[in-house]
């Protein structure tokens, strides 16, 4: 057996004996989100490497350690994509964190997100057993959908050991269009476009300026930018900050929230904000107290948490409460029952 | 004996009808609630028509406080619980537990919602696939997932097997296209999951309960995700004198970078009887056919549509129709979407397959098809929806015949051990139901299936949903293995054999 994940068993099974939870970390560049416990660390970053690559099955699989910049550039070779464009926090980001948290980049309103992208998954269970789900093929419906309920748990209920993933091409060309509007308008605007059939691909408005890329084959792109006017931006690095959260928007001194809601819900007026998705993700620097946050989102259909602290504030804090905290409480039990794994890093009481 | 026989749907002691009718009169009108032989037959099996079980009564509410109040009182008296939708599934997830309710949702087909500026329908359960599209044709969007029953299935049945269709490959299957459920348990606890917005906070239990097959809880609620309408589609029908060519064509549309908005094969068999049944102008002498469509603007789709003829011609295609409009468009549709009732006609009954394998092995796995078909001396038409690898071979037989359907059943069996050991799976669409129970033990070891049990329990802690279907018990995985040898290992070996 390679002797990282022996390791890694090791540790599990040690912890499951003495009791002892442990902190799950890939390249630990997410530790600003979620509650950082005190706890021995379990490191995956050493399980690293592509397990099989078949760019015609569009299916690319990797061990949880490997960097999410180590397989990008692999499917760049091959002139394919992770769709989802997973935010990268630092160089050393891996595969299993990136799933694990479930982010999604800016194409993710259009392509799919993180968890609609994974095909299967390896585990490893609270005493170290692997475990299974999915597969490498497109569809499977056999046994529940674990390896998505895994996506996004953020480590809560087993250790992601491989992943399998959809890939796609890499779309032939990509253009970027700018408009200046409020943000009442860029919302509607943005809106209308994505109820016609145009190759959209990302938009993100701040400040009064609201940007959308274009993907897809040349002339359909060329023909979208006939319809929808609008003047090129030639910075093509925009949406590589944006995704990284590299842009100067990001920078504030204060508690950076994310509020997930319908994509049409009316400018929330309630701080700088930054809009992606179509309108249905908003980056906020609120000026305003959490009630009213939290009040705001609950009304749009979506949910909000604080994402980033600067100031020391806990994030990364999910709103789940009633008969739905119960069953999350008897799913954490069942799938993590000594709970070993992370525990209550995204909710006090999971 | 065939499969259903030797699987205990009720595992329930006797439970006492007139008691359960009387308690359930209560809290449904006499029309909602049907109880004698004759009202129940029409329920005894689902579109997998070998099997049968009359449901002690079934259940047909009209709103969800109905639905609530039934699933409290058969928690209450301990009675198992079986849902349908419009009962077309093909694994025989709705076959009803006689000692329990049939829950049926078609009374619940009601659009409650369609919200065109942030394209989303909130719909009932019993709402048919296609009445979804119909609705929301004239704001020019429309619900992706297309099974090809979409004209009778509910969109419940598509959460809960977390159905595809011909346009999956681009579009996704039901998991990708939904956005938001209600959700009722055994306890009658009502649960929203998912959102308004991309995501919800806590788990990805949305993602969790779709292809649940009614194990789970109850869904009464969806919001779907609807996608404008492409300006434009165009379809190409590919004829090919081996499956090997044909397969050739597939990978290569894909390693092109090309995503069809459907990319669909038929083998020789399945083309005969679709041609028989419906004229779609299917060419008749080919070994296998292509369907391959292109859809987006006008630029896009000629230029995708350019690309794909080179490529199915290089890889040796020997007739290329490109359907020159909609209606022509829609005969080679309908061709493929009539395959299985076509072969349906051809004898009584059919065992739809639904393995899916990694593309690459599709030459090499039909081949053995073509071998188990003499082995079994059973014809078997192949219908697949090649762009995702996901094949849907149709073992064709006579049920009355107590021999075809163990040969039959066997050959199926044979199908799906075949898929798993290429490294795919035993089902990618229709489910495991009580069809698949068995072939699970071969594609899950000890570990996994007690992880699905603890998730079944935390959800239904007495196990009234569903019983005995889509995950197998230990022991009955035990009794299987006896027989088989799975990742080269034999499997359950801590477990007892009887
Ligand atoms: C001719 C034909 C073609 C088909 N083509 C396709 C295809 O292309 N792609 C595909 O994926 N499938 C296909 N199918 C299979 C079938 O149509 C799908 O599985 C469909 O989603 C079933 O929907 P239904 O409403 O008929 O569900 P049912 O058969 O009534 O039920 C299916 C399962 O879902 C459960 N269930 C139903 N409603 C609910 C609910 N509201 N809450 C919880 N559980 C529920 C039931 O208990 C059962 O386990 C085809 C079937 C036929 C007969």
């Amino acid at each position: 057996m390679d002797l990282n994940l022996k390791k890694i068993k090791d540790t599990i099974s040690n912890a499951q004996k003495n009791k002892q939870a442990l902190r799950i970390v890939g390249g630990d560049t997410k530790n600003f989100f979620g509650n950082k416990a005190e706890l021995p660390l379990l490191s995956t970053s050493k399980f690293e490497g592509i397990v099989d690559y078949e760019p015609s099955e569009l299916v690319i699989t990797a061990k949880a350690g490997t960097k999410i910049v180590q397989v990008e550039e692999l499917l760049r070779q091959n002139n394919q994509i992770l769709a989802f464009e997973p935010p990268i926090f630092g160089f050393d980001s891996t595969l299993g964190g990136c799933i694990a948290s479930g982010f999604s980049g800016p194409r993710r309103a259009y392509a799919g997100s993180a968890r609609d992208f994974v095909l299967g998954i390896k585990m490893l269970n609270n005493v170290g057993e692997e475990l299974q789900f999915g597969g490498q093929v497109m569809k499977n419906v056999a046994g529940y959908d674990v390896s998505r309920l895994m996506t996004g748990s953020f480590g809560t209920l087993g250790l992601i050991l491989e992943v399998s993933l959809k890939v796609l091409p890499r779309p032939e060309h990509e253009l970027t269009l700018t408009y200046e509007l409020d943000e009442k308008d860029a919302i509607n605007k943005i809106n209308v476009w994505a109820g016609k059939a145009l190759p959209l691909s990302g938009s993100c408005f701040i400040g009064s300026t609201l940007s959308v890329r274009l993907s897809g084959n040349t002339s359909a792109v060329n023909a979208a930018k006939q319809i929808m006017g609008g003047e090129i931006n030639e910075d093509t690095t925009f949406w590589h900050k944006l995704r990284n959260q590299e842009l100067e928007f990001f920078n504030k001194n204060s508690d950076l929230w994310r509020i997930s809601l319908k994509s049409t819900t009316v400018p929330l007026e309630l701080g700088p904000t930054l809009i992606e998705w179509n309108g249905a993700l908003r980056w906020l620097y609120p000026n305003c107290t959490s009630d009213i946050i939290f009040e705001k989102a609950k009304k749009a259909g979506g949910h909000a948490m604080i994402f980033r602290s600067k100031i020391g504030n806990l994030t990364g804090q999910q709103q789940v409460a009633g008969d739905l905290l119960k069953l999350h409480e008897k799913l954490k039990h069942a799938m993590d029952p000594d709970n070993l794994f992370n525990p209550f890093r995204i909710h006090r009481s999971y | 004996m065939n499969i259903i026989d030797k699987i205990p749907l009720a595992t329930q002691p006797k439970i006492n009808k007139a008691h359960l009718v009387e308690r359930l009169g209560k809290v449904l009108p006499n029309s909602s609630l049907l109880h004698k032989r004759e009202e129940l037959k029409p329920f005894e099996c689902d579109g997998m028509t070998a099997y049968r079980k009359v449901p002690l009564v079934t259940a047909l509410p009209e709103t969800e406080e109905q639905v609530i109040d039934i699933l409290k009182i058969c928690s209450a008296e301990g009675v198992p619980v079986v849902f349908r939708g419009a009962g077309t599934g093909l694994s025989g997830g709705a076959i009803p537990c006689e000692t329990g309710v049939l829950l049926g949702l078609s009374k619940l087909n009601k659009i409650l919602e369609i919200d065109q500026n942030a394209r989303f329908a909130r719909v009932q359960p019993g709402v048919r696939n296609i009445a979804i599209s119909e609705a929301t044709s004239k704001h020019g969007l429309y619900y992706a997932p297309d099974p090809s029953s979409q004209i009778a299935c509910s969109i419940g049945g598509n959460v809960a097997e977390n159905s595809g269709g011909v346009h999956c490959l681009k579009y996704g299957l039901t998991v990708h296209n939904i956005l938001k459920v209600r959700f009722i348990t055994i306890d009658g606890e009502v649960l929203e999951l998912g959102s308004d917005g991309l995501d919800s906070a806590g788990y990805d239990l949305m993602a969790l309960i779709t292809g649940s097959e009614g194990l789970l809880g109850v869904i009464t609620e969806i919001t779907v995700k609807l996608v404008p309408s492409p300006q434009i589609a165009k379809i190409a029908l590919v004829a090919f004198d081996s499956v090997q060519n044909a397969g050739d064509a597939v990978n290569n549309i894909i390693s092109a970078g090309i995503v069809p908005a459907g990319l669909e094969m038929m083998d020789k068999k399945a083309t005969a009887a679709v041609e028989e049944f419906v004229k779609a102008g299917y060419p008749l002498d080919a070994e296998a056919i292509l369907l391959c469509e292109s859809d987006g603007t006008v630029e896009e789709v000629e230029n995708e549509m350019l690309s794909i003829k080179e490529i199915v011609k290089k890889a040796g295609a020997t007739e290329i129709r490109v359907a020159q409009n909609d209606a022509e468009r829609t005969k080679f549709w309908m061709g493929r979407k009539s395959a299985f009732p076509a072969v349906g006609r051809v004898l009584p009954d059919y065992l739809c397959m639904d393995g899916t394998i990694p593309r690459k092995k599709l030459a090499f796995v039909l081949q053995k098809i073509s071998d188990f078909s003499n082995e079994f001396n059973l014809q078997c038409a192949n219908v697949f929806h090649a762009g995702d690898g996901n094949l849907h071979p149709l073992i064709m037989f006579d049920a009355s015949d107590d021999d075809q359907l163990h040969r039959a059943e066997k050959f199926g069996a044979a199908i799906l051990e075949l898929c798993v050991e290429v490294g795919g799976s035993i089902t990618g669409e229709h489910g495991v139901g009580i069809e698949k129970i068995n072939q699970m033990c071969v594609q899950f070891g000890t570990e996994e299936l007690k992880m699905f049990h603890a998730i079944k329990k935390a959800f239904d802690h007495n196990g009234l949903l569903n019983p005995g279907k889509a995950i197998p018990t230990l022991q009955r995985c035990a009794e299987f293995g006896a027989m088989h040898v799975h990742r080269g290992q034999e499997k359950f070996p801590d477990i007892p054999r009887f």
